[in-house]
């Protein structure tokens, strides 16, 4: 018994996987502790709205989809380069441009509305492709490093959208962009009638297939094989052949296109989503990283860690009603997403654990099954 | 008898192996106990151990007729207890006085006071011989001055009970030389040393006694005055082991690599690493390429390899490849043995099995359409597995970061030679490998010159020159001062030759 238990802790998977549950579970409880301190009397009660609020109902449940939608597309963007050895921290610019190239298409432009949305969903992903180029262009060929480069393209891509929306498509009294027109929304595919009174739609599938094209991509293809490959030793990867520089190019533009992608969609889901004037990053942009850390920068990970956060965030508004102020209610679920990045520390110490598991258990069974083992592997 | 360390019946188990299974190691004062066995034989887990980096499973230590915990180094420390690991333990932009008394600094009102301890430094310096620069920084000097700085470490933290991890894989002849001086002072000075090694040749020179495992087990003690090498062999392999390569005469055919006027730069205003080098290489030769470390050798095979911009003529089989990419090389008849194995040669991360398409998982063999051919690649490693031995715990699927670094090679190797291919280049195949592993290699790099295959050898053990290869060239301050047949010459000349001291006329 001890043994098998030994086995399934030893393996790596479940090793991610347990150690994102402690994440999730430690982050939770520093929330509990945090609300105990602002709101004793109501803390317990937010809290279990929080936990349960996103099940509440099929509204709220639908608003968890939407807000998941654009954090799983991001958090694939940000994995996906992870696991390619590349840090692609620009997804604020690319996400940004994607969403404003979104809103000038869907308002400037007049297009029947059965291509209108795609129309408008492509050019982003295209724009944030572009917003990746000088990024991955500076790393592959001038060796400047990217993480320097992305933060930069990401302040030039704030302000610039705030100054195309101020040029180009303007509503003073909203201090944002003006709405995009009907033709422009992402299609519903009945998300409506299921989820009544969310903004969930299509692009949610759009997702869950991006998350599914990044796996067989990374796994299953030669092109994958090299990405790995140069992710986890660059030196071997150049030895063998495998063109660093072009696969650097290929990421970057891989993740930018993904991160334009959500930019795109999110801004494409409702009349009312515009594009606000504003000097700080998005929320959805910065929980992007942990999104990605907190899956393990695995494409499926990343899809049920940015449900998770998505979950979270829905709860959190709901704590409002147990008065907790709207800022309370994002540092408490900033904390829990903090704790979601240290699912790496957890891990290496349940693989510590573990060891230490394997060798009692060794001891326990007077390690005859360890020789036997053992041998057979020599053989 | 009186011993300063006594290991009894140390058992050590991770999962799936018996590390060490009932080892008894008794260590006297003032002499040096080598430590012999095979990868993976148990060496570095019973000194981690004595070291307080594991805690034994069973058994006991003794120190100086005490029975002791050692629960971590700092307790080994206290108990004068010093290793010198295989890699060193250094900050690199330290100077190496602030290396050496890292951690134990003297200091008055939380101010350091260096003078007190470079004082006692350079007292111990003299006293060992262990000649050093106290204010050069560590990436300034040689590897060989850095194990003396790590070796000075231990004597300042006043251990006399010094153990050293494979000290020499790392060294040139000529510093391995000076170290065997400095282990045989510090033993008369009443140090006692662990010596861990699989090289006989350094244990026969240098210890007075030596214990044997195998596999994780004690196989026996032995005075080294009074057994051969090949008994030492024979005790640490299980079986009769050729020491000498066995080979034929040499049927030398076409020039496959024809390389003129080769040179290598790196950085502006430096001393050119490769300087006009031109030499061939044979169908059906081992060529090895001879020298001291440090002398061109890695800019030279990286050039070879297309790492490295050049300048000069790369020819194979009569084409010029000097301009083409390192895939078009890999493909068209270069495979390469790289120098380091962690770095350049295995994707530590990836499965074995993946390891070895690691240059041709995109040909059609492999990939179909873009998409890999799983079950190819499967059978691709399970038949190197079996066609080479290559040892893993879950065969093709065991990641080869968690293999030893004699199978590791082992993949390599059969990798390489597995690519269709006319020229093999083997850079120090065999460094940091036992007995078993060396003459398996060396085996099959004369196999590949009988199949007709140019080798291309670069090695810095002269035994391994002497006895591999069919012709030498020996690199000296990246230019090749020698051009000559291992028959034709001594061991002293090709030294001479190494040192720059000789030049033959016609080169």
């Amino acid at each position: 018994m001890k043994g098998k238990l030994t086995n399934v802790v030893g393996s790596s998977g479940v090793q991610s996987f347990l150690a994102s549950l402690l994440s999730i579970f430690c982050g939770l409880l520093v929330g509990l502790i945090i609300m105990f301190i602002f709101n004793p009397a109501n803390a317990f009660a937010g809290f279990v709205d929080m936990i349960t609020g996103g099940f509440s109902s099929m509204t709220y449940l639908g608003q968890v989809l939407y807000t998941a939608t654009p954090l799983i597309l991001l958090g694939l963007s940000v994995g996906f380069s992870f696991q390619t050895g590349v840090f692609n921290i620009g997804v604020g610019g690319q996400f940004t441009v994607g969403g404003l190239t979104a809103v000038l298409v869907g308002g400037l432009i007049d297009l029947p509305s059965s291509i209108h949305w795609l129309v408008a969903m492509l050019a982003a992903a295209l724009v944030g492709m572009l917003w990746a180029v000088i990024p991955g262009v500076m790393k592959a060929y001038f060796k400047v490093n990217e993480i320097i480069t992305c933060i930069m393209m990401n302040y030039v891509g704030m302000y610039l959208t705030n100054q195309l929306v101020k040029d180009l498509h303007y509503d003073r009294t909203l201090v944002a962009s003006k709405y995009i027109k009907k033709s422009a929304l992402m299609p519903k595919l009945g998300f409506d009638k299921i989820f009544e009174g969310s903004s969930v739609n299509s692009g949610l599938y759009i997702a869950i297939i991006v998350a599914i094209i990044i796996y067989i991509i990374l796994y299953k293809t030669s092109f994958g094989y090299g990405l790995r490959s140069c992710g986890f030793n660059l030196d071997a990867s150049k030895y063998a052949g495998i063109n660093e520089k072009k696969n650097v190019m290929y990421v970057m533009l891989i993740a930018g296109l993904i991160a334009g992608l959500a930019g795109g969609i999110l801004y494409l889901s409702a009349l009312t989503k515009n594009l606000k004037i504003q000097e700080t990053f998005l929320n959805e942009t910065n929980y992007a990283i942990p999104i990605a850390l907190l899956g393990t920068s695995h494409p499926i990970g990343v899809v049920f860690s940015g449900l998770f956060i998505a979950y979270i965030t829905v709860g959190g508004t709901l704590m409002q009603g147990k008065g907790f102020p709207v800022e309370t209610v994002n540092m408490i679920t900033a904390v829990i997403i903090y704790f979601a990045a240290f699912s790496l520390v957890f891990k290496q110490a349940l693989g510590k654990m573990s060891l230490a598991l394997a060798h009692k258990a060794g001891m326990d069974n007077n390690a005859n099954a360890e020789v036997k083992s053992s041998k057979g592997g020599e053989k | 008898m009186d011993y300063v360390i006594e290991m009894q019946h140390i058992t050590k188990i991770f999962p799936g192996i018996i590390a060490n299974d009932d080892i008894t190691l008794q260590l006297k004062k003032g002499e040096i106990h080598a430590l012999l066995g095979e990868n993976g034989a148990g060496k570095s887990t019973l000194m981690s151990v004595l070291f307080g980096l594991y805690e034994p499973d069973g058994g006991k230590i003794l120190v100086r007729g005490q029975e002791t915990v050692i629960a971590n180094p700092n307790d080994a420390n206290r108990l004068g207890i010093g290793m010198v690991h295989q890699h060193f333990k250094l900050v690199d932009v330290f100077t190496t006085l602030e290396n050496i008394v890292l951690g134990v600094e003297t200091t008055h009102l939380g101010v350091l006071k260096m003078d007190e301890a470079r004082k006692k430094v350079m007292k111990l310096s003299e006293q060992y011989g262990l000649a050093i620069d106290p204010d050069a920084k560590i990436c300034d000097i040689s590897v060989g001055m850095q194990q003396r700085v790590e070796i000075l470490k231990m004597l300042y933290r006043d251990n006399d009970i010094l153990i050293f991890d494979e000290p020499t894989a790392v060294l040139t002849p000529q510093e391995i030389e000076e170290l065997m001086q400095i282990m045989k002072g510090l033993a008369a000075e009443g140090k006692s040393i662990l010596f861990i090694s699989h090289k006989l040749n350094e244990i026969k020179e240098v210890a007075d006694r030596c214990s044997v495992l195998r596999k994780g087990k004690y196989i026996g003690t032995v005075d080294v005055a009074d057994t051969t090498i090949e008994e030492m062999s024979e005790m640490m392999v299980g079986r009769k082991v050729m020491l000498q390569v066995e080979k034929g005469e040499m049927t030398p055919g076409d020039v496959v690599l024809d390389v003129q006027h080769l040179s290598v730069q790196v950085g502006e205003g430096h001393k050119k690493k490769v300087n006009d080098v031109s030499f061939q290489v044979r169908k059906g030769e081992i060529t090895c390429i001879a020298g001291i470390d440090n002398n061109g050798q890695t800019e030279l095979v990286l050039a070879l390899a297309g790492i490295m911009p050049s300048t000069g003529t790369i020819k194979l089989n009569g084409e010029d490849i000097s301009h083409q990419s390192i895939r078009y090389r890999n493909t068209h008849g270069v495979s390469h043995i790289p120098e380091d194995r962690h770095k350049h040669g295995l994707v530590l991360d990836f499965t074995l099995e993946q390891n070895l398409v690691l240059q041709s998982f995109f040909e059609p063999e492999y990939s179909n359409h873009g998409f890999l051919k799983f079950d190819k690649i499967r059978e691709h490693a399970e038949k190197l597995i079996e066609q080479y031995d290559i040892r893993s715990g879950n065969g093709p699927t065991n990641i080869a970061r968690a293999m030893s670094g004699g199978n590791q090679q082992k993949a390599i190797l059969a990798r390489e030679i597995d690519r269709k291919h006319d020229l093999l280049i083997a850079v120090q195949p065999t460094r940091g490998l036992d007995v078993g592993a060396i003459e398996f290699i060396h085996k099959q790099l004369v196999k590949e010159r009988d199949s007709g295959k140019a080798v291309l050898l670069v090695s810095l053990e002269l035994d391994e020159v002497m006895d591999v290869s069919d012709r030498i060239l020996v690199l000296c301050e990246g230019e090749i001062v020698a051009n000559v047949y291992p028959k034709d010459v001594t061991v002293q000349e090709l030294g001479l030759y190494m040192s720059g001291s000789k030049r033959e006329a016609n080169v």
